[in-house]
């Protein structure tokens, strides 16, 4: 059975005439330790799927179920146990004016975890951070080393599902190539369940197992990753956005 | 003689705590041709792209032994004349329309008052001079385009128009900052393909500022990497495998690749002697 | 002690939350003190406490003592500095005692409305919908109102005394903090910092007292601190029309107004409570400035 079922999840903002259909009609399952990634251009929805399964974004009609059960409206504090999300922009997801210290403690504060000290150290040492950071602002850190922290942040109520919007489309390149080696190893050690969403479908291809192409709203294939690799796609769009990115290989040999 | 000469440019910002050095020490020359300049974020590669049109703010200071346009020093001019080589000889297209598009101002204000200051075009002379632009970006509905705001445009299309505004005046020298990294995959092949047929047909310099090494080698001529304020490597674009420098290997290497396997990507094992 | 010293203030990787605190302190010292003008702003505000808490060793004569030969001396005449009221009492000495009035008014006043405009500005800001419409109409209608004549109505209807035109000048004067405490909420509830903290179960409460109030703070302090000259005004104008301090309690805008009288022969006696004034609020306000910079750690550097 999935972990995360989406079913027919329509998304609209605004009322009467302004009304935007962000999200129509979209499905998606992921399995247990699965990962899941969402694939798009601006404005295919892919962002406010997951802001959605969060509660950020108004679910018009639909269910989203984990293990089968819907989650609560509004989501209640055992949702937040279970479900964490990191954002696209470390620039911005992180409280300007919280050390990291700060930030990384408040989850336990929230939650009333014991043990404080102790466990925000080990997340930095966890995700590849210096103890000598814990005390620093954010703007005294690169854009790799917030996301890092934003990433801590994600798993200090350790959840079984991380929500991953853009993780890594604001940084450098070789940044990214850290982040997603860290990403992937955080997977395999805490048998984590991902639902990615990026814009660039090499980073999805690397990152996830079965991948979803959306496209102003709607679902415009869900297709594995060997079907993917293997050309059988079925999809004009599909295709276009694989060729879109593969000129990369085709210009690095 | 080449269109541009820059040697030995220097980007120096005063701070409290000191003299901090974005560019030191890049130089390079530039005929009709396109040249990519590669780097990630802090590599020097906007600063070195605006320094040539003098736009460094203090406390930023430009030094160089000879930066040379077309036989004019750019770096003895007056400001009086700077303002007219801007715009006129040497254009620069930003990264995103959305912030460097007047939001208050109808497309078409933007795309004519550049005509009416620099040549003292007329208002329908000018106009046609603009939807004949617009075309030439390949805007299929110039006239629709030419009365509306920038709001009303996507991010594909603001940029075409950046694009035209830039080419109106005719320039010789395109500077272009990261002009599709704002912009979708699909349509950023389109917008890189309307701008490699201007530039070629217009016989223009191009400099194309961007931190995708990959997009810049396909699109460009030569390509200079970036590290730290210095020129690590230079290569020809179509030789971007025969990269000698760890850096430049360490950028191509580190991309995810379309189905391949899984093992960690590669990481940069950045070495202090790049910098050096 | 050698744990007080510099390199451990400013170690870059601090071993505890402590630590960490007594270097940020410091650091924002450090930056107070290598500001120029916010410099000057402290010790001007400094002194004008020293002065208010010793006042009895600063004055030089009893200051509702009348001495009616002495009336309207000039300054710098012998035994009066500043020279003499119409009763004779010394503007030095009323000066001084006048800055304890100054002082308790100005407390009061920053310890009550910027806090209430800043809970229902962000409240409003927050939530939105209805409890955002409901606050800001009537954030409106108090702004509606002149400042003095609605602090009029309510020193009338509460009685003549600093406290009460304490209060209502807190009353009227929270409507601008609220309105700037919203537009900065409105910017900061749609962050992805705020969402991430939603997303961790904090509360309502939580998020606005602990993430979003900080950010207002610093536009709000700036507010009130270019509002001080305002408020002190504020508080002489109800005394002048006997709804404030009441005399013989040497208040500087009680003071001012008494010596209008005498404004064109004897310039000094309205003249120098005008220039406490002047002197005080410019030094709130440099102080102000100063503060801004070191709430915000983004002006730190590395």
């Amino acid at each position: 059975m999935s972990l995360i079922s989406i079913e027919n999840l329509f998304v609209t903002f605004g009322e009467g005439s302004q009304t935007v259909r962000a999200v129509q009609d979209v499905s998606i399952d992921v399995a247990a330790k699965g990962s899941c990634g969402l694939v798009g251009e601006s404005g295919s929805g892919k962002s406010t799927v997951l802001r959605a399964m969060c509660g950020l974004a108004p679910v018009a009609s639909g269910r989203i179920l984990i293990d089968g059960v819907p989650v609560p409206e509004p989501r209640d504090i055992a949702f937040t146990r279970r479900v964490q999300m990191v954002f696209q922009d470390p620039y911005g997801s992180l409280h300007p004016k919280r050390t990291v210290d700060a930030t990384l403690s408040e989850p336990l504060r929230i939650h009333g975890v014991k043990g404080r000290d102790a466990k925000v150290i080990r997340a930095l040492e966890d995700v590849g951070l210096d103890p000598r950071f814990r005390f620093r602002y954010p703007h005294q850190l690169s854009g790799g080393q917030r996301q890092r922290v934003a990433i801590a942040r994600a798993l200090m109520l350790e959840p079984e599902i991380l929500l991953l919007d853009e993780p890594t489309s604001a940084l450098d390149a070789s940044v990214q190539a850290e982040v997603l080696n860290l990403l992937n190893r955080l997977r395999a050690q805490r048998g984590l369940t991902f639902l990615m969403v990026s814009h660039d479908l090499a980073v999805i291809d690397f990152m996830c197992d079965d991948i979803v192409v959306m496209k102003q709203g709607q679902v415009v294939e869900a297709i594995d990753r060997e079907a993917l690799a293997g050309g059988r796609s079925t999809q004009q769009y599909t295709r276009e956005l694989l060729e879109a990115s593969s000129y990369v290989e085709a210009a690095a040999g | 003689m080449s269109l541009l000469n820059v040697e030995d440019l220097r980007v120096t910002f005063d701070t409290e705590t000191g003299p901090v050095e974005a560019v030191r020490g890049v130089s390079f020359h530039l005929d009709r041709e396109r040249l990519g300049i590669v780097g990630e974020s802090g590599s020097g590669k906007t600063m070195t792209g605006r320094s040539i049109l003098r736009l460094i703010r203090p406390p930023g200071r430009i030094e160089a032994k000879r930066m040379e346009f077309d036989g004019i020093d750019l770096l003895s001019v007056s400001e009086k004349r700077m303002r007219q080589i801007r715009g006129n000889r040497i254009s620069m297209v930003m990264q995103d329309p959305k912030y460097s598009l007047n939001p208050v101002m109808k497309v078409g204000a933007q795309l004519t008052e550049g005509l009416r200051m620099h040549d003292g075009a007329k208002g329908a002379k000018a106009k046609q001079q603009a939807l004949d632009m617009l075309e030439a970006v390949q805007i299929t509905d110039p006239e629709r385009v030419f009365h509306a705001y920038p709001h009303e445009l996507s991010g594909g299309m603001g940029q075409r128009v950046m694009i035209a505004m830039m080419l109106i005046p005719d320039p010789d020298l395109l500077i272009a900052d990261e002009p599709t990294s704002a912009l979708d995959v699909t349509v950023q092949s389109e917008v890189l393909a309307i701008l490699d047929r201007l530039v070629r047909e217009r016989g223009m310099g191009l400099i194309f500022v961007s931190h995708d090494l990959p997009l810049v080698s396909r699109f460009c001529d030569r390509v200079l990497v970036m590290y730290q304020g210095r020129v690590v490597e230079e290569l020809d674009a179509k030789n971007l495998h025969g990269a000698e420098h760890p850096y430049t290997q360490g950028l191509l290497n580190c991309l995810p690749k379309f189905g391949g396997d899984r093992q960690p990507l590669p990481v940069l094992n950045r070495d202090a002697a790049w910098a050096e | 002690m050698s744990v007080l010293s510099r390199e451990w203030l400013l170690d870059p990787s601090p071993k505890s939350r402590g630590q960490a605190r007594a270097g940020q302190i410091y650091l924002g010292c450090v930056r107070l003190f290598r500001n120029r003008l916010a410099l000057t702003g402290l010790i001007v505000v400094l002194a004008l406490v020293v002065i208010a808490i010793f006042a009895p060793l600063f004055a030089t004569h009893d200051p509702v003592a009348q001495v009616l030969q002495d009336r309207l001396q000039r300054p710098l005449s012998p035994g009066h500095i500043l020279g003499t009221d119409e009763f004779g009492r010394d503007i030095w000495s009323r000066l001084v005692y006048g800055s304890r009035v100054t002082l308790y008014i100005v407390l009061l006043v920053t310890l009550t409305a910027p806090v209430i405009g800043l809970i229902i500005g962000t409240v409003s800001g927050y939530f939105g919908g209805w409890t955002d419409t409901v606050l800001m109409r009537i954030t409106d209608i108090f702004l509606a109102f002149p400042r003095l004549i609605l602090a009029l109505a309510f020193v009338a209807a509460l009685g003549p005394g600093v406290e009460n035109a304490v209060l209502a000048i807190a009353l009227t004067a929270w409507p601008p903090y609220a309105r700037v405490a919203r537009a900065e909420t409105l910017s900061i509830r749609s962050t992805d910092y705020i969402a991430a903290v939603r997303l961790q179960g904090a509360s309502s409460g939580r998020i606005l007292f602990s993430h979003v109030a900080p950010m207002c703070l610093p536009s709000v302090i700036v507010r009130v601190t270019l509002d001080m000259a305002g408020i002190i005004l504020t508080a002489a104008g109800l005394g002048f029309l006997g709804l404030g301090a009441q005399p013989p309690l040497p208040e500087w805008g009680l003071m001012i107004s008494s010596g209008r009288k005498f404004l064109f022969e004897q310039w000094w006696v309205a003249t120098m409570p005008g220039l406490a004034i002047f002197i005080v609020s410019l030094g709130f306000n440099l102080l102000g400035d100063g503060l801004r910079d070191v709430l915000d750690p983004r002006s730190s550097g590395k």
